[in-house]
């Protein structure tokens, strides 16, 4: 067979490879470039191989105890918003009305945290929770608790959590309502008919048919909270002390506020790797876990 | 196990108040006898989803009662019915085995364990479904899975009555025969009363002993095949079952003679005098109509074409501005565009307001 050859189609893909090549593919390698070198300031680099990387895996060091340090606390922040965030948003999603005018109403209502941008979110629950003029902090303290962000660790942390759940959990419960939605009426009719309970309905049909759904929220839950910067910054400054001091938090620190770029862009480098190897293990896992292992021949 | 009694039961998606004629089922009273396998047989819209669906309780009716074995159960939930139903489309619970599929119906109402494997592996023993048992019941075929729905409606042994709604939509046809029989044989092994509502008329009338056929959320008759061909108690059952359908014909009835067009066509019974201002008609199958030569003495009709079926050849034909489909009996060929119809008049039946009137021998 005789290829037409035709050189033309270079032109078609060179738009995209442009595009690609600017806005990710330079960037990354500029990031790349940096992490292997050090800087003093005005303009000068001096090469560093795999230093920086070394350092940031070591938690005797500056960099890397600092690094380890705001990833344990990353971790754990991202697991205790999963594991509010999707059983709440399920609860969310079953509870609300099927059809009818309060649809629409319930809709509008989850969809308002989502609508509002990161550091007005943060702002809100920075003076809500303020003891001498915030609502929430006023009432806590005049109830006998003695609730403070700025001072207590315990207080930042649940302030930063219950602010994250506020924020997202609606996103959670918005998809879950797909999920359900899309489940026909048959199915519910079937179960009846077969004298499943109320869990039983759950189990069997609700938690399958949501299954898709759910691994999508989880994985954006997941990058989003583990690469959360905005509202703890506002809120808590990643104090007191260093108690909610994540990832990105220390990663501005160090780029902007230390200037060392070299620093800045090993961890980035590693940090970017890390979410990428989560994602990719989550969705491998998650996607086999439904499906069904060959079948041996002659087993049944 | 149980006999059905419908008691003056009717639904209205309008609400009660709206007028009788807009209600989706009509106010019917009938009984479904213990064992019976019944056909709910009507086209799309005629009320008969409706029907099966306040049997199961899925539908809360507008009015009357539904009595099992007398008892009144119109107010119970359909957990608490004791009833199966199989759906148009496969129901499957995705996670689990075809094997818990099966026995989920079971499990959910507390039977022992040794008892609930042992109805299972006899089901699916009859459904043929016995290698899949251990399988997960996603990936299977469309008739599989339908299989398995069937499989759960059957698996309860105390079931008052399993109900069928179309449940062979999806099938290919070459396997709805076979699952059609299967059914039909698993009616007599298992004992149990079964609703099948279908708008095929070849599917009702194989599967069923008594048919009923609804007709504008109306039951315009019940019987068995044979009655229901033989003797349609309305022009619609008339119509809608037998291919082609019961030839209607606007006429004048009196004593022995019905008249049409002025020809005089004889009666087997005599019907004295009809009264008056009824739209009188009389309605015979083709199957019992001939085309013969053109003669005096006969119904002259024109004849529009000859539709050959194979076995047998029926004629379109027209008499004054009505249509006819009539036999065209072995032997004979039609020459010309115009020929007479001998009618068999064990089978002229006269309809008033689309009712049958029975004459006196």
């Amino acid at each position: 067979m005789d290829k037409t050859i035709n050189q033309k189609a270079w032109f078609l893909v060179l738009p995209v490879f442009l595009v690609v090549a600017f806005s990710a593919v330079l960037p990354l390698m500029t990031v790349v470039n940096y992490s292997m070198q050090d800087t003093f300031g005005n303009n000068q680099f001096f090469w560093n191989g795999v230093g920086w990387f070394k350092e940031l895996l070591d938690p005797s060091t500056d960099l890397g105890g600092r690094f380890l340090a705001s990833l344990g606390r990353n971790l754990f922040f991202s697991a205790v918003i999963l594991a509010i965030e999707v059983p709440l948003g399920i609860v969310v999603a079953l509870s609300m009305p099927r059809e009818g005018w309060s649809v629409a109403a319930c809709l509008v209502i989850l969809a308002l945290p989502l609508l509002i941008p990161w550091n007005v979110v943060g702002t809100i629950w920075q003076i809500f929770g303020r003891p001498d003029i915030g609502l929430l902090g006023y009432v806590l303290n005049h109830l006998g608790f003695n609730y403070n962000y700025v001072s207590n660790e315990v207080d930042a942390w649940v302030t930063v959590i219950v602010m994250d759940v506020w924020h997202w959990t609606s996103l959670v419960a918005l998809l879950c309502y797909a999920g359900l939605k899309s489940i026909p009426d048959a199915y519910y009719q079937a179960a009846q008919i077969d004298g499943a309970s109320r869990w039983a309905v759950f189990k069997a049909i609700q938690l399958p048919k949501m299954n898709r759904v759910l691994l999508i929220a989880v994985l954006l839950r997941f990058m989003d909270s583990f690469m959360i910067y905005t509202e703890p910054f506002v809120v808590t400054g990643g104090g007191p002390g260093n108690s909610t001091t994540f990832v990105s938090i220390e990663l501005v620190k160090i780029a902007l506020g230390q200037f060392d770029l070299g620093k800045a862009a090993a961890l980035s480098l590693v940090y970017n790797l890390i979410i990428l190897i989560v994602c990719w293990v989550f969705y491998t896992v998650m996607t086999n876990a439904g499906s069904e292992r060959p079948v041996k021949e002659g087993a049944a | 196990m149980a006999r059905i009694d419908l008691v003056d039961l009717a639904q209205s998606y309008n609400g009660n108040d709206a007028p009788l004629e807009s209600f989706a089922l009509k106010p019917v009273t009938m009984t479904w006898r213990q064992g019976g396998a019944y056909a709910l047989l009507g086209p799309s819209g005629c009320g008969k989803t409706t029907l099966l669906n306040l049997i199961s309780g899925i539908v809360t009716p507008s009015r009357g009662q539904i009595l099992f074995d007398g008892r009144d159960i119109t107010p119970l939930s359909t957990q608490k019915r004791n009833i199966a139903q199989v759906f148009q489309f496969p129901v499957i619970y995705d996670t689990m085995t075809v094997g818990e599929n099966l026995a989920f119906p079971l499990k959910n109402r507390g039977i022992a364990k040794a008892e609930v494997d042992a109805r299972v592996r006899q089901i699916a023993g009859l459904l043929d479904l016995t290698p899949y048992l251990n399988r997960k019941a996603t990936r299977l075929t469309a008739d599989a899975k339908q299989k398995i729905s069937l499989g759960r409606g059957l698996v309860r042994s105390d079931v008052a009555a399993v109900l069928f709604d179309e449940p062979l939509t999806v099938i290919d046809p070459e396997l709805k025969w076979q699952l059609r029989s299967k059914l039909k044989a698993l009616h007599r092994e298992l004992d149990l009363t079964m609703i099948y509502v279908t708008h095929d008329q070849t599917e009702a009338l194989t599967f069923a002993d008594t048919v009923v056929v609804m007709h504008d959320g109306r039951v315009v008759q019940s019987g068995t095949p044979a009655e229901l061909f033989d003797k349609p108690a309305h022009t619609f059952v008339g119509y809608f079952i037998g291919s082609p359908g019961m030839n209607i014909v606007p006429a004048e009835v009196s004593g022995h003679e019905a008249r049409i067009d002025g020809h005089v066509i004889g009666l087997h019974r005599n019907y004295g005098v009809l009264p008056a201002g009824k739209k009188i008609e009389i309605g015979v199958r083709p199957e019992f109509v001939d085309v013969a030569a053109p003669a005096s003495g006969l119904l002259s009709a024109t004849i529009e074409r000859i539709d050959d079926l194979g076995r047998i050849q029926f004629a379109r034909v027209r008499v004054g501005n009505t249509k006819l489909a009539a036999r065209v009996p072995p032997g004979f060929s039609v020459s010309g565009d115009t020929a007479g119809l001998v009618f068999n008049p064990a089978y002229v039946h006269v309809y008033a307001d689309s009712h049958l009137v029975e004459g006196v021998a």
